[in-house]
This record gives structure tokens, C-alpha cells and sequence, in this order.
């Protein structure tokens, strides 16, 4: 049996955690579809619970160990040695929480603007925030795939049906692109189960020292699904456009968790599954983080699309993700991890804010608006701050992020580091820009008369804005929660490579 | 509860209260948190904290653990020494005084709540930048100041030139900020760790070391330093990111007095004092120093003299000076920096706020369209000549003492390019109180040559030449605009006084109560040397101020005909060497050609996106090709079976 905390509590709370949301939308559909308040309730009461079940997780959690924890394991297939096996330690606690939260905004803003097949709509919210909890809490591969592949449909559908008028060209490049890399991961994971002799064991396979060129070999297929849902350059091209076509709910889910996930396949797999297989295409998996930082950085400097330039910038900020993954130091990892969960609240809220003004205009043209902070000033105020977090700027969550990735990048690779932080100063570039066209100058007439914010949307911001400066000032109750996960996962990285950079020496000493 | 953490902290309260409360309660009272606050401050420094430092005790002291991670560990933290002391006078005392001023100035706007909001959280950052103890939080302060210059260069936003000059300082500023951050990386990666005192302690140790940077082995003291000056250059405007200070005068004149001369553009030379075990360990570095801050001294000096908008003028001016601030850090004369620095605060933060009261009076920038205003404005025009005297170094004032140090410690140093730089400065003693005075009696003296644009609005841009209409309702400000500005004046006169040379009969306690953080430099020279140096300087300025009065009182053609003459040199100094002009074409453009032809047109869409609808394309092309071969027609299928078959039965017979 592994070194694993078993869960203490009187009840399963990880299973509960993910299949409460699944009873939200069988409530949901036993209901009837006039009702929609009825309908809308349910999915806040629902998710809000969620969310204030998986706050146990938070208190509950013990931060001095590597160990996972809240650990339920049932036998599901025996026959295939398939477990029900859920835990969660201190790279994946905190999603599980970023996603449970998520809901609830995601049901919040969607409250007025979905209007046709409400029903179905919350379902799949529902379903997708179900699906995604379960990719971080699953132990067992075979669990894993199947949430992690089951998450596609509610979103294929979310963009395909309730998206913007090219949503069906959309919702089908973001399904295509996806499942051709999963698939390649597939393979993987099969091959993984037959090498170590018919285990989808996570946990078991971590311990397995496997030959180099198989991890080679094995790190590539995993690579394609994971670089995909990143998106690292050049697989992102998915990204601009579903993020653009889907209903706000779906573009604050595909930003605050959906992206994570390939980020966080890199941390729970790639890495400690094949350690010498990361450690030798860490030049490769930099240059690549380098190029995402300053191509999406540019890109979003000719854009003229809100959603689609918030887009492009999410390319930019999870290169910096994976710069620091890959800088395989601690200020690299815990940068990297705390920068997605950054990524997820700041992104996550500026396209909630979006959203705001897109209700009431209709329209995600830059050029359409003008001068709105003298008539939306409390907006303009909020948006500020997601601004300034998004740029990085110290007192914000961004900044604690950004500069612990750049830390551990500089340390890893001077030029690396020298040129992620040419990102920044565009970063800078296209988010001012985009905040002057849109807040200052002179008033657009398009928008003259705007109502600001009002209640439920500013409950939606708030707990974001909480986030921004709460991980901005005290970023260390965040941080603790990573330290023994990442110092194991570091040792775990390292303990493999003492052996391949002696080879590499022996190789070159017989050369010479 | 520490008295001294009451300093950074009060500000931050009365911002949170004014954000909140602001626009609905406070409205017209939004001041009164702000300048509760502000002067609060003031007090404790003046009571507590300088008796305290005078005394010689440092305070050093953790609040609380900011961010973890591995071996990487940074606290928010207190440094009280007499380098802080010297800084938290000057903020205070300053932003104190622009407060109040501001009453009257931004009296009636319409955000009014967000202009003291934004003042006191300035105050907050700046406050916090020169107390803490460490690169971190010297950075948050850094940014934040920055952050707030950003909002407030832009509070007119609704103004296109004030939303871009706004951007513009912010961008900039990253640029040097870009090499600040790996300085600071760069720190953390020789010293393990951020906090000044074991960085300090441990400077010397480095002394020599070389390093591989992107390929090049550099000196590690050098390359640190000249990192960290990259940080400076951007927030002192100093050559060549100095283009965005004269745009930030977009902003409302109490902002131009506080954060773009008295306190914020500061930070560049307190951040080089602050560093100095690092920068004296290379000469590199140091004569870099000097010499850009020479430079910009110079090269800002001799644009001022041809500028028109009077708070452009006074900003090329702030340049100017900042550059000598420079120049005496660079020639290890850190004392003599920060002395200027401090003397600077007042003088300028005057200039800056009598030019605002001129502006609140005849609502026009442009000094063409001045003139005569005087015997309007007695005590506006008292004060801007003295804040003139004391910043063109005319003995007996301020800045006399202060620049008169820089050039004597630039000529005096061991320093390999003291003797440059000290001709340099001796130059910019020329020309600061030329274009200064030439701006005072061009606005005070003659005749009235404006109209007044809210009367009549078609007498805009000095078409109305000579015009006396309007010129009646020029008064003096409001005395909650005077009395700051009398009491800037008095700084502004004796405030250096405490810098008298000992050649001069004084004690100079300046440089005495901040050798323990800054050292003192050696001098090499004699009395007689520095009497001429001085003498030197001083007959230099009044000569500036005799030949400006000559061309500006007396010839009253001449400045035209001159510039008539030699148009060309005219027209580059008038168009700023062309340096705006400069950066747009080789920097601004090409990348935004380069983001929108190249990347998205080409890249994006043709070559990526090509590949990833192409290859879908490709395998349905291919398949509809093969879906042709199932046409439902029998006798298709039977000619194929047929075709088939002879092809089997053709190879096996073949192959037998």
C-alpha cells in the first residue's frame, strides 16, 4: 500500500465534492422547463454547496506533508485492476477550490444573459464543474481519462449552443484539437499499464524507474495532450477561438480550469513519471515557454476583438506557467503553480467583465466603446484591478506569481529569464492600451447611458477581487500549501537525474 | 504597534476612505482624510522619527513574512536610517504642503474624491519604497508609485494626450524596469537573499567575481549595478528614457509639484545612494553613472530654453537637475546627491506650484501668452523668483549649496571622468537659470499677451495679440494656495542651510549625519581651487540670469531673429533633439507592424492555422475522393469485381 492519508472524515468528501454538482443537474432535469428560476436557484444552491463543502478541504488540509490526502480507494474493475481512487495533495488542492468557485460565478453571470435552453444549459455547467474536480482528485489513470475526456462534451456543447454566430466552427476545432491530443495520451497511459504490469495505479507507476527511451517516447505522447490544453505555442490556435465564440460562462471555465489542466498534467505526470525524460527536453519545453510569453504577448497587440485579445494574453501568461514548471526549481514550480491559479482568477474575471458590457452593448469590438469610466465608473474601477493584476503589478496576486516564475527561470536559464521579461513590458503595452480605448478618452455614443454594475454582478467580482490582493499581500497561505508537494515532486525530478547527467559525462569523457 | 509604521499606514487608511466613501459622503470634504493623514505623518517624522535617527539609532525590523519559497524568503520590512530619515522629511514635508495647495487648486472638480484617493496612496507606495528594508519591497513601492503616476498623469482621461502621456510613463518605465527586475534577480542569485543588510554586509565579497551573462563574461559587481541603474534611469527620467517626464505634465499641477519633482522621480537617486557598497565596487559603473547623469543634465538643460509651455520648461529642468543628482552618486558624492535631492524637493515642488497658480489665474499654459503678470499676483511672483534663485545656485540659497557640493565633489573626486563631468555641470549652471528666468520674465514682465480663452473662446492660441480684454480677471490665487506656496519659499531659501561647507563657515551637518549610510568621498584639492570652483559657478549663473534678462527684458527681438538664424539648431532643440520621434519610428511602429502583418496575418493565419485546418482538409479531400469509388451503381461494383479478380488471377499465374 502507498504512503497515503486516508480520508478522516466521517464522510467521502472528494466523491461529494464531484458528484454533487452531478445531483444539481439530475434536480435540474427532473424539473420543469418553465420553471427557469426554479432551474437557476438550484444551480447556485448546488454549486454554492460545493464550494462550501470543499472549503474542509481548505482548513482540513495538513500542509506538512507530501502525502495525498482525503484518500478514497473502492475496487471498480477488478478484473482490469481499475480502482476508484481519489486524493488530492498540494499541487491539486487548490484547483479543486479555484474550480468549485468557478461555478458558482459561472452560474451568477450567465443568470439574465442565457435565455434559450436553460434547462440544458445549467446541466452542463453543472456537469463540466463535476467533471473537472474529478480530473484533479483521480489516482487511478482509467478514472482520470474518463473524466478528463467526459469534460469535453458539456463544454463542446456550451460553445457550439449557446455560443457567438461562429460557434459551430469553433466548439468543433476545440473538440478535434483536444481529442487528437488526448488520444496520443491514450496510448500513453496503455502502454504505462502493460509495462508495469496492469496497473493504472498513479500513485504505483510514480514509483517505477522506466528505460529513457521509453520515457522519451512516452513524454512526447503525453506532451501532445497536455501542450494542447496549455495551449503552448504552436498548438493554440484553438484557444483565440473558442474563447471568443462561447457564452461568457464557458470562456471563464475554459480560462480558469479547462487551460490548467495541461499545466497540471506536466506537474502530476510528465514530471514525475518520467523525470529524465523532462529534465532533457527542458531546453525544448523553455523555448517554447519563451516563445508563447512574447508571440502571444505581440499578438495581442493587433488585436481588435476584446474576448479575443483576453485570449491571446492567456497564451502569453500560461508560457510564463510553463517557463516556470520547467525551470524544475522550487520558485519555478510553486511560481508556475500559483500562477495558474492567478491566471485562472484574473483571467476568469476579465472575461466575467467582459461579459458585463457585452450584456448590455452586444458587441466585443474595441473600437465600440470609449471613455466608459465616466459612465460605468464602479466597472471601471473593478476592471482596474484585474488590469493592474494582469500586468503584474506588485500588491497583486500577478506579481507574486510572475516574479517567483521569473525567479526560478533566471536561475535555470539567464536568457530565458532575460526574455520572459521582455513579455512583461508588452504585457503592459497591450493591457493599457486596451484599457485606455475601451475606459478613457472621449465617450463613445454607442455607450452613453450604460447602467454600472449592479448587485449579482458585482457579487460575482468580489470574491476575485478578494483573491487579487489576498495572494498579492499574503500570498504565503497559498504558497504553504505547495511547499512538501513540490519539494517530493523536486526530489522525485532530481533523484533520476544524478544517474543520466553522469552518463551524459562518462559519453562526453569518452569522446574527447 | 510601532509608532513609525503609523507613517506609510495613515496615507493607506485615508486612500481605503476615500475610495469607499469618497464619491457619496466625503464629496467636497474628500480632502480632509488625505491631508489628516499626510500631516500626521509629517509629525511623527518630525517628532519621533528624525530626533530619533539624529540620535543614531537604526531601526530594522520585520512586520511579517511576505512570500516563501525554498531558500527564497522576503519579509515587509522597516530600514530607519538617516538616508530614510532625510527621505521621509522631504516626501512628507512636501506632499504635506501640496495637499493643502491642492484644496484649492482641484476646488470643484469633478473627481475630486479620486485625486486625494489617488495623492494618498502615492504617498502610501513612496513612503513604503523609502522605508523598507529590502529589494522587494523597495520594488512594490517602486511600481506602485509608478502605478499612481500612471493615474494621475491620465485623471483628465476623458483628454486623449492624458490617457497616452499616462501609458507612455508607464511604459517607459517598464522598459527600466525590465532591467531592475533582473538586477534584482541577480542579487537573489549571488546573495541568497534580498534584505539590504546582508546584501551590504556580504558587497564587498563580490569584488572581482566575474559571471556568464547570455555568453559574456562580465564583471558580477558591474553588471548587478548597472542593472539596477537601468531601474533608475526609467524612474528619474534620465537620457534616454527620459521622454516621458515632460509628457506627464498632463497631469494636475499639485501632482506635477509631488510625484514628478519633489518625491517620485527622486527614487532613482535614493535607490542609487541606497546601493552604494554595490556600485562602488565599479568604476564601470560609477563613471556610467556620472556620465548619464551629466549628460541628461546637459542635453534637457538646452531644450528647456526653447520650450513654450511653462510646465514642460520646469520639467526638462526636473531632468536637468535629477541628471546632477546622478552625476554626484557617480563620482561617489552620495551626500551631495541626496543634499540636492532634498534642497531640489523644495525649490521645484515651488516652481511647480506657482506655475500652477499662474495657470489656475490665466488658464493657458503657453508662457507666449503671458506676460505682465506681476502686479496681478504679488505673491506668486515673490515666490517663483525665489524658487528661480535658489534653482539657478545664486549664493546665499538653497540650491546654491547643493550644486555648488555636486560641482565641487565632481572636480575634486578620484573620479576618472570627474573633470568631464564637472564641465559638464558647470555648463548646466549656465543654462538652468537662463531658461528659468527667461520663462519668469516672459510670464510676469511686459505687457499681457493673452486673451482669456473662458471669455472668449475664439481667442484661443495667441491670436489675440496684445489684447487687454479679459486681462482684468487675473487675480491672486486663494490664500490656501499662497500660504503652501510662502512656506515652500522659505524651504526654499534656507533649507539648505544646513549643507553650509565648512569653506563657507558652515558645519555641513548634511553630509555629516549621513556618512554612516553613505560614506564619505575623498577630496583632493585646495582651498583656493574650491573658492574658484565655486566662484566660478556662481559667476556662470548670474551671467545666465543677465544675459536672459538682456534678451527677454531688453532686446525683446532678439530671441526671434536668433532663432531665425540658426533655425536648425533652433528647430532640433525645439523638437527635443527628435527623440519621440525617434522611438516611434525604430521601436513603436515596427512592432506593432510587426504584431499585426507579420504575426497575426502571417504566422497566425496562414502558417498555423494553415497547418491545423489543412490537415482536416487534406483527410476529407482524400475521403471524399474515396467515397466517389461507392457510387450505388451495380454495374460499377461488377466491372471492378472483375477487375479484381483478373488482377488476382493475373498475379498468381505470375508469380508461379
Amino acid at each position: 500500500m502507498e504512503q497515503v492519508i486516508m480520508n478522516q472524515l466521517s464522510y467521502p468528501i472528494l466523491s461529494t465534492v464531484i458528484f454533487l454538482p452531478v445531483l444539481g443537474a439530475l434536480l435540474i432535469l427532473i424539473t420543469r422547463r418553465s420553471w427557469e428560476l426554479l432551474t437557476k436557484w438550484i444551480a447556485l444552491g448546488t454549486s454554492i454547496l460545493t464550494f462550501i463543502v470543499s472549503l474542509t478541504l481548505f482548513t482540513d488540509f495538513d500542509k506538512s506533508t507530501h502525502k495525498m490526502q482525503f484518500v478514497e480507494k473502492h475496487s471498480w474493475i477488478p478484473n482490469w485492476n481499475i480502482n476508484y481512487y481519489l486524493g488530492v495533495d498540494g499541487i491539486s488542492i487548490l484547483f479543486v477550490l479555484l474550480s468549485a468557485l468557478t461555478a458558482i460565478l459561472c452560474v451568477l453571470i450567465s443568470w439574465n444573459s442565457i435565455k434559450a435552453k436553460v434547462k440544458e444549459f445549467y446541466i452542463s455547467i453543472l456537469l463540466t464543474t463535476s467533471f473537472m474536480i474529478g480530473v484533479f482528485c483521480s489516482l487511478d489513470f482509467f478514472l482520470f481519462y474518463l473524466f478528463w475526456e467526459a469534460m469535453l462534451i458539456p463544454m463542446f456543447l456550451i460553445i457550439g449552443v449557446w455560443g457567438g454566430p461562429n460557434r459551430i466552427y469553433a466548439a468543433i476545432k476545440f473538440f478535434l484539437y483536444t481529442l487528437v491530443g488526448s488520444v496520443l495520451m491514450l496510448v500513453g497511459i496503455i502502454v504505462l499499464y502493460l509495462y508495469a504490469g496492469k496497473s493504472f495505479d498513479i500513485l504505483e507507476l510514480m514509483t517505477k524507474n522506466y528505460p529513457y527511451t521509453m520515457q522519451l517516447w512516452l513524454f512526447w505522447a503525453f506532451f501532445a495532450a497536455f501542450a494542447v490544453k496549455v495551449p503552448m505555442w504552436p498548438v493554440h490556435t484553438w484557444l483565440p477561438d473558442a474563447h471568443t465564440e462561447a457564452p461568457t460562462a464557458g470562456s471563464v471555465i475554459l480560462a480558469a480550469i479547462l487551460i490548467k489542466m495541461g499545466a497540471y498534467g506536466f506537474l502530476r505526470f510528465s514530471l514525475p513519471l518520467f523525470p529524465e525524460a523532462s529534465k532533457a527536453m527542458t531546453p525544448a519545453m523553455l523555448t517554447l515557454s519563451v516563445i508563447a510569453i512574447i508571440y502571444g504577448a505581440v499578438i495581442c497587440l493587433a488585436q481588435t476583438d476584446l474576448k479575443r485579445l483576453i485570449a491571446y494574453s492567456s497564451v502569453s501568461h500560461m508560457g510564463f506557467v510553463t517557463l516556470g514548471i520547467f525551470a524544475l526549481n522550487i520558485q519555478g514550480l510553486e511560481g508556475g503553480i500559483l500562477q495558474m491559479l492567478n491566471h485562472g482568477v484574473v483571467t476568469g474575471a476579465l472575461f466575467l467583465s467582459v461579459g458585463i458590457v457585452y450584456d448590455r452593448t452586444h458587441s466585443r469590438q474595441i473600437a465600440d466603446y470609449g471613455g466608459l469610466a465616466t459612465v460605468m465608473p464602479i466597472y471601471a474601477a473593478f476592471f482596474m484591478v484585474f488590469t493592474l493584476a494582469s500586468v503584474g503589478l506588485p500588491g497583486t496576486n500577478g506579481f507574486i506569481g510572475e516574479f517567483l516564475i521569473l525567479l526560478g527561470g533566471f536561475a535555470a536559464n539567464k536568457l530565458a529569464g532575460v526574455l520572459a521579461c521582455t513579455g512583461i513590458i508588452i504585457g503592459a503595452g497591450y493591457m493599457l492600451w486596451l484599457y485606455q480605448k475601451i475606459f478613457f478618452m472621449e465617450i463613445n455614443k454607442k455607450i452613453i447611458g450604460l447602467p454600472d454594475m449592479d448587485i449579482r454582478e458585482t457579487i460575482t467580482l468580489v470574491p476575485l477581487i478578494v483573491l487579487v490582493l489576498w495572494i498579492g499581500i499574503y500570498p504565503n497561505s497559498f504558497l504553504s500549501f505547495m511547499h512538501a508537494s513540490v519539494q517530493h515532486l523536486l526530489e522525485r525530478v532530481n533523484a533520476g537525474g544524478v544517474q543520466e547527467v553522469n552518463i551524459a559525462k562518462t559519453i562526453l569523457e569518452v569522446v574527447r | 504597534m510601532k509608532l513609525y509604521l503609523l507613517i506609510p499606514f495613515l496615507p493607506l487608511t485615508a486612500f481605503v476612505i476615500n475610495i469607499l466613501l469618497g464619491k457619496e459622503v466625503l464629496r467636497d470634504k474628500a480632502h480632509w482624510p488625505s491631508i489628516l493623514a499626510v500631516v500626521g505623518s509629517f509629525f511623527i517624522t518630525i517628532t519621533s522619527v528624525l530626533p530619533q535617527a539624529m540620535a543614531g539609532k537604526v531601526i530594522n525590523e520585520d512586520l511579517y513574512t511576505w512570500m516563501v519559497s525554498g531558500t527564497f524568503n522576503v519579509t515587509v520590512g522597516f530600514l530607519i536610517d538617516p538616508l530614510t530619515a532625510v527621505m521621509l522629511v522631504v516626501v512628507t514635508t512636501c506632499a504635506s504642503l501640496i495637499h493643502i495647495y491642492a484644496v484649492g487648486y482641484m476646488h470643484g472638480d469633478k473627481g475630486y474624491y479620486r485625486f486625494f484617493a489617488y495623492m494618498s496612496l502615492f504617498t502610501f507606495c513612496m513612503l513604503m519604497l523609502v522605508m523598507g528594508n529590502n529589494f522587494m519591497q523597495l520594488y512594490f513601492g517602486w511600481e506602485g508609485v509608478g502605478l499612481c503616476s500612471y493615474f494621475l498623469i491620465g485623471y483628465y482621461f476623458n483628454k486623449k494626450s492624458a490617457a497616452d502621456a499616462g501609458k507612455k510613463a508607464f511604459i517607459v518605465n517598464r522598459f527600466g524596469d525590465f532591467g531592475f527586475g533582473i538586477g534584482v534577480f541577480m542579487i537573489f542569485l549571488t546573495f541568497g537573499t534580498l534584505h539590504y543588510a546582508p546584501v551590504f554586509a556580504n558587497a564587498a565579497g563580490i569584488t572581482g567575481q566575474t559571471v556568464n551573462f547570455l555568453g559574456w563574461n562580465v564583471d558580477l559587481p558591474t553588471l548587478i549595478a548597472l542593472l539596477l541603474f537601468c531601474g533608475a534611469v526609467g524612474k528619474s527620467a534620465q537620457v534616454p528614457l527620459h521622454v516621458w517626464l515632460p509628457d506627464a505634465m498632463e497631469g494636475p499641477t499639485p501632482v506635477s509639484a509631488l510625484i514628478h519633482a519633489a518625491t517620485m522621480v527622486t527614487a532613482g537617486v535614493f535607490m542609487v545612494a541606497r546601493c552604494n557598497p554595490i556600485f562602488n565596487l565599479s568604476e564601470i559603473a560609477m563613471n556610467t553613472v556620472a556620465i548619464v547623469g551629466a549628460t541628461t543634465s546637459l542635453f534637457t538643460a538646452t531644450i528647456a530654453i526653447t520650450q513654450n509651455d511653462i510646465k514642460r520648461i520646469i520639467a526638462y529642468s526636473t531632468c536637468s537637475h535629477l541628471g546632477l543628482m546622478f552625476l554626484a552618486c557617480g563620482v561617489g558624492a552620495y551626500a551631495a546627491g541626496i543634499f540636492h535631492l532634498y534642497t531640489h524637493a523644495f525649490f521645484k515642488a515651488l516652481l511647480f506650484l506657482a506655475a500652477g497658480s499662474v495657470i489656475h489665474a490665466v488658464h493657458t499654459n503657453d508662457i507666449q501668452e503671458m506676460g505682465g503678470l506681476k502686479k496681478y499676483m504679488p505673491i506668486t511672483y515673490a515666490v517663483f523668483v525665489i524658487a528661480a534663485l535658489s534653482a539657478g545656485g545664486v549664493p546665499g540659497f538653497s540650491g546654491f549649496f547643493s550644486k555648488d557640493e555636486i560641482i565641487w565633489s565632481a572636480y575634486a573626486s578620484h573620479s576618472s571622468v570627474g573633470k568631464l563631468v564637472w564641465l559638464m555641470g558647470t555648463a548646466v549652471a549656465f543654462f538652468t537659470p537662463f531658461y528659468t528666468f527667461r520663462l519668469i520674465f516672459l510670464t510676469f514682465h511686459g505687457k499681457y499677451r493673452g486673451g482669456h480663452p473662458e471669455e472668449h473662446g475664439h481667442s484661443a492660441h495667441g491670436s489675440s495679440h496684445g489684447s487687454h480684454q479679459g486681462e482684468h480677471h487675473i487675480h491672486e490665487s486663494p490664500k490656501v494656495m499662497t500660504i503652501p506656496l510662502i512656506l515652500l519659499a522659505v524651504g526654499a531659501v534656507a533649507a539648505g542651510w544646513v549643507g553650509i561647507p565648512p569653506i563657507l563657515g558652515g558645519g555641513a551637518h548634511f553630509a555629516e549625519f549621513l556618512k554612516p549610510v553613505v560614506g564619505h568621498p575623498e577630496f583632493h584639492g585646495t582651498h583656493a581651487e574650491e573658492w574658484g570652483v565655486m566662484g566660478l559657478s556662481t559667476i556662470i549663473a548670474l551671467s545666465g540670469i543677465g544675459l536672459a534678462a538682456f534678451f527677454y527684458l531688453r532686446k525683446t527681438d532678439l530671441p526671434e531673429k536668433i532663432a531665425k538664424q540658426f533655425s536648425g539648431i533652433y528647430n532640433i532643440l525645439y523638437h527635443k533633439y527628435y527623440i519621440d520621434e525617434l522611438y516611434h519610428y525604430t521601436i513603436v511602429k515596427p512592432t506593432l507592424w510587426v504584431a499585426d502583418k507579420v504575426i497575426v496575418a502571417i504566422t497566425d493565419a496562414r502558417i498555423i492555422e494553415g497547418i491545423v485546418n489543412g490537415v482536416p482538409g487534406a483527410i476529407g479531400k482524400f475521403s471524399g475522393n474515396l467515397r466517389k469509388v461507392q457510387t450505388g451503381l451495380a454495374q460499377h461494383y461488377g466491372i471492378l469485381m472483375a477487375a479484381g479478380a483478373f488482377f488476382i488471377i493475373a498475379l498468381v499465374l505470375l508469380l508461379r
